[in-house]
C-alpha cells in the first residue's frame, strides 16, 4: 500500500511537469493554431541556461528568475523574427520550422555544453520538506511549484486588462483588432510566456532526468498525450491532463510490476514508458479528438 | 514524361552504371569507400522517395517515416539472422511487412489532418527505439545490442568487391522503385492521389474512395521507406534500437524539404543531400575547432535545423523546383 502511495505522488510531481510543458504547448495552439513540436527542446535549453549561470556563481533563486526572463525574451523574438512571416504559409511549412528549431536548439546545446549528461541541483532542502515515505522534497517542491505557476497565470488571464486582451486576441482576432489590441504582439507574448512556462518545467524536470540534450524527448512525448487527454484548446483542462496522465504512467507501471511479480509474466513495465504514451496519443486521436475537456469543433463543408 | 527527361535520366542511369568500371583508372577519386557513400545515397533516396509519396503527392504529413525504416531494415535482419534468407530475399518480405504496417497506421490517420497527424507519427518516432527494446521481442530484435549480419557476398563469381556489388544491387533496387513510383503517379490511381492532396472534397465527390487511397498510399509509402530500411541494414549489416530515433525521421523530412515536396528528382537530390551533410559535418567541425580556433562542436542538425527554415523561406518547392523555376525564367528571358 505505501508503495502504491509512493507511486501516486511520484505520479503527480511527474505529472505537474507534464502540466507545464502541456500548458505551454496548449498556450500556443490555442492563440495560433500550431503544435509546438519544438517546445521541449526550448525547455531544455532553458534548463541549460539556468545551469550556465549557476555555473557561474548565481544561487539558484535568482538564475531560476534570470532564465525565465530570457526564456521570455526568446520566445518573443523567434515569434517574431521566425514564425510571423509565415504567418499565411501552409500547415507542412510550419511545422518543417518547428522540427528546424527542434533540430537547431537540440544541437546548439550540444555544442555549447556537450552532450555529456551534468548533475542539475535541486533547491528544496532535504531535511524537513516532503512526508517521509511518501513524497521526497524535491517532488514535493515541483508539484509546488507548479501550482504556483499555474495560479499566476490564471491571476493574470483572469484579472489582468493584459490578459483580457490576449484571450481577446486567441478567440477572435479580428474583432480584438477593431477594439484596438495589437494581436501581433498578443501572439509573441504568448509565445514568451509558453517558453517561461517551458523555462519552469525544463528546471524542475532538469534535477530528475539529468541535464542533457536528449532529456526533454520523453517529457514531450507525455506532454503531448497530456494535452489531448485534456483538450488541446483547454489550458486547465491541458493541466488536469498532466496529472492524469503522470499518475496513470506510475499506476501502469506498478501493475505491470505487481503482474509480474504475482505470475512471473512480464508484460509492461518502465522500459515501455514511451509506448504507453504513444498509446495514449493515438487512442485519444482517434476516439475523442476534443478530449476530456475540449470543445468539438464543428466544421462547416 | 517529356523525351528530354527520359534522355536525362537515362543518362544519369548510364553514368551511375559506368561508375564503378572508373575505379582502376582513377583509384582516388572513386575509393571503395566513396562507393560505399554512393550507396548510401542511393538508399536514403528511396527512404525519402517513400516520405515524398505520402506526403508530397499525397498531402499526408509523416514525421515518423523512421519508424517504418526501423520495421524493414529489422524485417531484413531477423530474416537474415533467424531463418539463413539470403539478403535479396529480405527486400520483397521487408516490403510487404512494411506495407502492412504502414496501411495498419493508415486506418486511424484516416481521421487526423494536419498537426494532429504529425503529432501521431511525431509521437510514433520518439516511442520507436523503446519498443524494439521490448522485452518480449529481445529474442528476435537482440534488445539494445541489436543485431549483427553479414555483408552480401558478391553472386556468380562476378569480378567485383563486396562495395561495387552493394552499389549496384542498390542501384538497380532504386531504379526499379523509381520507375515504379513515375508510373503509378502517371496512372488513373496516382491521379486520384493528387486530386485528394489537392482538393479532398471534391476528389471525393468525383466518386474517388478517398479512405482506400489513403491507407493504401500510408502503406506503399511505407514499404518504400521500409525498402530501404532493409537495404541498409544489408549495407551496414547491423542494426541497433538507438539508431532509428527521431533524428532518423527528421534526415528523412530535410530530404523531402530539401530535395523538393512532390518531386521525384527532388528525392534523389535529398538523399544525396542529406547523406552528405551527414557525412561532412564532422570534417567541418574539425575546420571550425582547428583552423577557427573556436570552441564549437557542429552538428549536421544544427545545418539541417537553419536549412529546413531557410528553405521553407528562400525556396519552398525545394531544390528541384528552384532550378526548375530558374530554369524557366532563363528560358523566358531568351524567348
Amino acid at each position: 500500500m505505501e508503495q502504491l502511495l509512493q507511486q501516486f505522488a511520484s505520479g503527480l510531481a511527474n505529472g505537474a511537469i507534464y502540466a507545464c510543458v502541456a500548458l505551454a504547448l496548449v498556450m500556443i495552439y490555442v492563440s495560433t493554431d500550431h503544435i509546438n513540436f519544438a517546445q521541449g527542446e526550448m525547455a531544455m535549453f532553458s534548463a541549460y541556461i539556468s545551469w550556465q549561470l549557476m555555473d557561474w556563481g548565481m544561487s539558484f533563486w535568482i538564475a531560476f528568475v534570470l532564465t525565465v526572463l530570457i526564456s521570455f525574451a526568446m520566445g518573443v523574438l523567434i515569434e517574431r523574427l521566425i514564425l510571423r512571416p509565415l504567418h499565411n504559409a501552409p500547415v507542412l511549412s510550419i511545422i518543417v520550422v518547428f522540427i528546424g528549431l527542434l533540430a537547431i536548439f537540440n544541437s546548439m546545446a550540444g555544442a555549447f555544453w556537450s552532450y555529456l549528461i551534468k548533475e542539475f541541483p535541486s533547491p528544496f532542502p532535504k531535511a524537513d520538506f516532503g512526508i517521509a515515505g511518501v513524497i521526497g522534497p524535491h517532488q514535493l517542491g515541483v508539484v509546488l511549484v507548479t501550482l504556483i505557476v499555474l495560479g499566476l497565470l490564471f491571476v493574470f488571464f483572469r484579472y489582468t486588462p493584459l490578459g483580457l486582451a490576449m484571450r481577446a486576441a486567441a478567440q477572435n482576432p479580428q474583432m480584438a483588432r477593431l477594439v484596438g489590441v495589437r494581436v501581433d504582439w498578443m501572439l509573441a507574448l504568448g509565445w514568451g510566456l509558453a517558453a517561461s512556462v517551458g523555462a519552469v518545467a525544463g528546471i524542475m524536470v532538469a534535477h530528475i532526468v539529468y541535464l542533457e540534450p536528449n532529456m526533454m524527448g520523453g517529457i514531450l512525448l507525455y506532454a503531448f498525450a497530456s494535452a489531448l487527454v485534456g483538450g488541446i484548446s483547454n489550458p486547465a483542462g491541458a493541466v488536469a491532463g498532466g496529472f492524469i496522465v503522470g499518475i496513470l504512467e506510475n499506476m501502469v507501471a506498478y501493475a505491470g510490476n505487481q503482474i509480474e511479480k504475482a505470475t512471473g509474466v512480464y508484460i509492461i513495465g518502465n522500459g515501455e514508458k514511451l509506448t504507453v504514451a504513444l498509446i495514449i496519443v493515438i487512442f485519444v486521436l482517434t476516439v475523442r479528438p476534443a478530449g476530456l475537456f475540449g470543445r468539438v469543433v464543428v466544421k462547416r463543408v | 514524361m517529356a523525351a528530354s527527361s527520359k534522355k536525362w535520366v537515362l543518362g544519369v542511369i548510364a553514368i551511375a552504371v559506368l561508375l564503378p568500371l572508373l575505379q582502376p583508372v582513377f583509384p582516388d577519386v572513386v575509393s571503395n569507400y566513396r562507393l560505399f557513400l554512393v550507396s548510401t545515397m542511393i538508399i536514403a533516396a528511396i527512404a525519402v522517395l517513400g516520405l515524398n509519396l505520402l506526403t508530397g503527392f499525397n498531402g499526408q504529413f509523416s514525421l515518423g517515416h523512421g519508424a517504418f525504416y526501423a520495421v524493414g531494415a529489422y524485417t531484413a535482419a531477423i530474416l537474415m539472422d533467424k531463418l539463413n534468407v539470403p539478403y535479396w530475399a529480405t527486400i520483397p518480405a521487408a516490403a510487404i511487412v512494411c506495407f502492412i504496417v504502414g496501411y495498419l497506421f493508415g486506418l486511424p490517420a484516416l481521421k487526423l489532418e494536419g498537426h494532429y497527424l504529425a503529432l501521431a507519427t511525431f509521437a510514433l518516432a520518439l516511442a520507436v527505439p523503446q519498443i524494439l527494446k521490448y522485452k518480449w521481442l529481445e529474442g528476435l530484435t537482440g534488445g539494445v545490442q541489436g543485431i549483427v549480419l553479414m555483408k552480401p557476398e558478391v553472386p556468380f563469381g562476378l569480378p567485383l568487391n563486396e562495395d561495387q556489388w552493394l552499389y549496384y544491387f542498390c542501384l538497380l533496387v532504386m531504379i526499379v522503385l523509381f520507375w515504379g513510383a513515375a508510373n503509378m503517379l502517371n496512372s488513373r490511381s496516382g491521379r486520384a492521389m493528387m486530386a485528394i492532396r489537392d482538393q479532398y472534397m471534391a476528389a471525393d465527390t468525383m466518386g474517388i474512395d478517398t479512405a482506400l487511397y489513403k491507407t493504401v498510399t500510408f502503406g506503399i509509402s511505407a514499404a518504400y521507406t521500409g525498402i530501404a530500411g532493409a537495404l541498409s541494414a544489408s549495407a551496414i549489416a547491423f542494426v541497433a534500437p538507438d539508431s532509428f530515433g527521431i533524428f532518423l525521421s527528421i534526415k528523412f523530412l530535410i530530404g523531402l524539404v530539401v530535395g523538393g515536396i512532390g518531386s521525384l528528382l527532388g528525392s534523389v537530390l535529398g538523399g544525396i543531400f542529406y547523406v552528405l551533410v551527414d557525412n561532412s559535418a564532422q570534417s567541418l567541425t574539425q575546420f571550425i575547432r582547428n583552423d577557427l580556433g573556436l570552441p564549437f562542436d557542429l552538428s549536421a542538425y544544427t545545418v539541417f535545423g537553419v536549412l529546413l527554415i531557410a528553405i521553407i523561406y528562400l525556396m519552398p518547392m525545394g531544390i528541384a523546383g528552384g532550378l526548375y523555376m530558374a530554369y524557366r525564367k532563363l528560358r523566358g528571358a531568351r524567348a
